[in-house]
């Protein structure tokens, strides 16, 4: 279970929403984890599910899909998986545009192990390894998605529900490499050393700074201080790794003759 | 031409100079892997290569990864879809694939992974051959642990091995190293690759009766449970963490012990079965020289010396380098009035295990390469004097 005003339960919530919506059945899904406090969702999931090591789940991930591309697989991480130790399998899985569906729970700290700085972390944030104020900038997961290939990626939020479904109803319908980044309140760890005391502070903060896609994007340089874009950001059809594999294997068996 | 030459022309087709590494590689196509996830690095990079060429025609797949780390999930992640799966490296990849390859260990997957040996530490001399890798193949993982790790001398035992290391690890539900060094990696001899059907090629068990009763961690009376793939029917969780009978996650102590003893029992279970040597003239052997890999050639050249000169001298080779062949090791060594130990290491690492078991009362004798160079035959008798 997870702390009171914690996003991963209402993300876990809309994913299997989505689930239900687009028929999936429990034999055909695969849930992949990495560790952290998102990684503990499979313990609550009935599908076919991996826990895996910090930061790798993406990796183990590749292998599923690429064995066997019938299976909707499906990686729940944090962003201290995502991006932090498993920032090069981020990457890298976005680039080879493997049909995975990453769902990632950006709280802006590494929450599990008592409210560390992450690799997500703002500039001058305080944390438990911050007191002084982070003197790192963080990754913006999106736009790193989009930079390394995904085919989707959205932003969404738990105060921004129903369109966090939508948001993962798109992605897991999406072939090819496809990213939910969540920002997602961290009440215990992070909301608390950073002028936000309360879960119900943090719901505003999302509700407050998080503007549609359109709104976001008409606002100019300095204007968007503070804010960020929900919904839909980059949507594309690039052939994903399995498409390109099996059209090289075509060449190889047209060469041996 | 007549009958006889037609004979040796078909022979001939059939006999191939091959590599020790694309021994290797034949071996695993034979055992029926399908699925290979690298990350090149010297000296196993021919390992990778043979897979890219071969992989897509067998209806396989050969993915190159971001590194070993991620190399050694992927293999772990396609065995689970179903996949005979595996990977190779060398040193400085083997270091970042223990910790994935700790959880083969916990959640039980088959796999297997060849750590084609090289001069270190660090990134040591990449092309030159070294054995400091022995107690790391033990113990490179954290945690409470066990595995297996083969080690070929030939490039025919790099076939055999491969196989019989896919089948170890398919049947005991465990990861299983290949552990070569550069020198058998890179050795060329004639080789005919086995038709099918001439060596027995093992499958995992897959879970039989009602698909809401499995349980992916209850073992069967031999040790060990059966293993059923991702998109089957019988729905099962894999975890690192610390699990019951069904995969999810359980912090009881008994639970916990009753794991880790089960990860241990199904290797102890089957000993006889995994721990495979060959003997070269031991029968009346009153100088035995045990040796591994690349180190076995000159110490069977070094004993038929001895034998010429009347010294009764024979080989005991290990084959299977964990668990370590203590029954073996005891047996001949306490005949013998000299052991030695021939391997390309500072430390004697397998000569510490000798060590351990005929006691610190025996004469045994260590010969080490640390240079990247072989171990001739000649540094060998003048150990013996």
């Amino acid at each position: 279970m997870w702390c009171p005003g914690c996003g991963v339960g209402v993300m876990l919530g809309a994913l299997l929403r989505s689930f239900e919506e687009l028929g999936y059945e429990r034999k055909d899904t695969v849930v992949v984890t990495g560790i952290g406090c998102t990684g503990k969702a499979d313990d609550y999931l009935l599908t076919h599910a991996l826990h895996t090591t910090h930061g790798r789940a993406l990796a183990y991930a590749t292998g599923i899909k690429a064995f066997n591309p019938k299976l909707h697989v499906v990686v729940l991480m944090g962003d201290g998986d995502s991006v932090t130790i498993g920032g090069n399998h981020f990457i890298h899985a976005a680039r080879r545009n493997m049909d995975l569906t990453a769902i990632i729970i950006n709280n802006f700290n590494f929450g599990m192990t008592g409210g560390q700085f992450s690799g997500t972390t703002p500039g001058g944030a305080f944390t438990q390894t911050s007191v002084y104020g982070n003197p790192e900038r963080g990754f913006d997961i999106s736009a790193l998605a989009e930079v390394a290939g995904a085919n989707y990626v959205a932003r969404a939020t738990p105060y921004h529900v129903w369109e966090m479904k939508t948001n993962i109803k798109e992605a897991l319908s999406k072939t090819g490499f496809s990213v939910v980044e969540v920002y997602s309140p961290c009440p215990t760890n992070f909301g608390r050393h950073n002028d936000m005391k309360t879960a119900t502070d943090m719901l505003h903060w999302l509700k407050e700074k998080g503007l549609p896609v359109e709104a976001y994007n008409r606002l100019r340089g300095s204007e968007r201080e503070g804010f960020f874009a929900v919904g839909k950001l980059v949507d594309r059809d690039e052939p994903d790794f399995n498409t390109r594999y099996e059209e090289i294997r075509a060449t190889a068996m047209a060469k041996k003759g | 031409m007549n009958k006889r030459e037609k004979g040796c022309v078909a022979v001939a087709r059939e006999m191939e100079l091959m590599q020790g590494n694309q021994a290797i590689a034949e071996g695993a196509f034979y055992a029926g892997a399908r699925f290979y996830a690298g990350y090149p690095i010297t000296p196993s990079s021919e390992i990778a290569e043979e897979c890219s060429k071969r992989m897509p025609l067998l209806g396989g797949i050969y993915m190159q990864m971001e590194d070993e780390i991620a190399s050694m999930a992927a293999i772990i992640g396609a065995s689970l879809s179903g996949a005979k799966a595996f990977t190779a490296t060398s040193g400085p990849g083997f270091s970042l694939m223990q910790e994935n390859m700790g959880l083969a260990v916990m959640g039980e997957v088959p796999c297997v992974v060849i750590d084609v040996q090289r001069r270190g530490p660090s990134t040591g001399l990449s092309t030159k051959p070294a054995q400091g890798d022995i107690m790391q193949l033990r113990w490179g993982r954290h945690g409470d642990q066990i595995v297996i790790a083969l080690c070929p001398a030939t490039v025919r035992e790099c076939f055999m091995l491969t196989v019989a290391a896919f089948n170890l690890s398919e049947k005991f539900r465990v990861p299983v190293i290949i552990s070569p060094d550069e020198i058998v990696g890179h050795m060329r001899e004639t080789f005919r690759v086995p038709e099918p059907g001439e060596i027995e090629v093992i499958e995992r068990k897959k879970p039989t009766g009602p698909p809401e009763k499995y349980k992916p961690f209850t073992a069967d009376k031999d040790g060990v449970a059966p293993l059923a793939a991702y998109g089957s029917d019988y729905i099962f969780h894999v975890s690192s963490s610390m699990h019951g009978p069904d995969g999810y996650s359980n912090n009881n102590p008994a639970n916990a012990a009753w794991r880790v003893e089960q990860l241990h029992r199904k290797i102890d279970m089957h000993r006889d079965e995994i721990v495979m040597t060959k003997t070269f003239a031991t029968e009346d052997a009153d100088v035995l020289l045990v040796a591994f890999g690349g180190t076995t050639g000159a110490s069977r050249a070094a004993a038929l010396e001895l034998r010429k000169k009347g010294v009764k001298a024979g080989v005991l080779q290990l084959i299977t380098l964990w668990p370590f062949a203590d029954r073996e090791v005891a047996l001949l060594g306490s005949r013998a009035k000299t052991v030695v130990v021939t391997e390309m290491n500072y430390s004697g690492q397998v000569a510490g295990e000798v060590q351990k078991v005929l006691g610190s009362g025996a004469d045994i004798r260590k010969v080490n390469s640390y240079n990247g160079q072989i171990i001739t035959p000649q540094e060998i008798l003048k150990a013996i004097g």
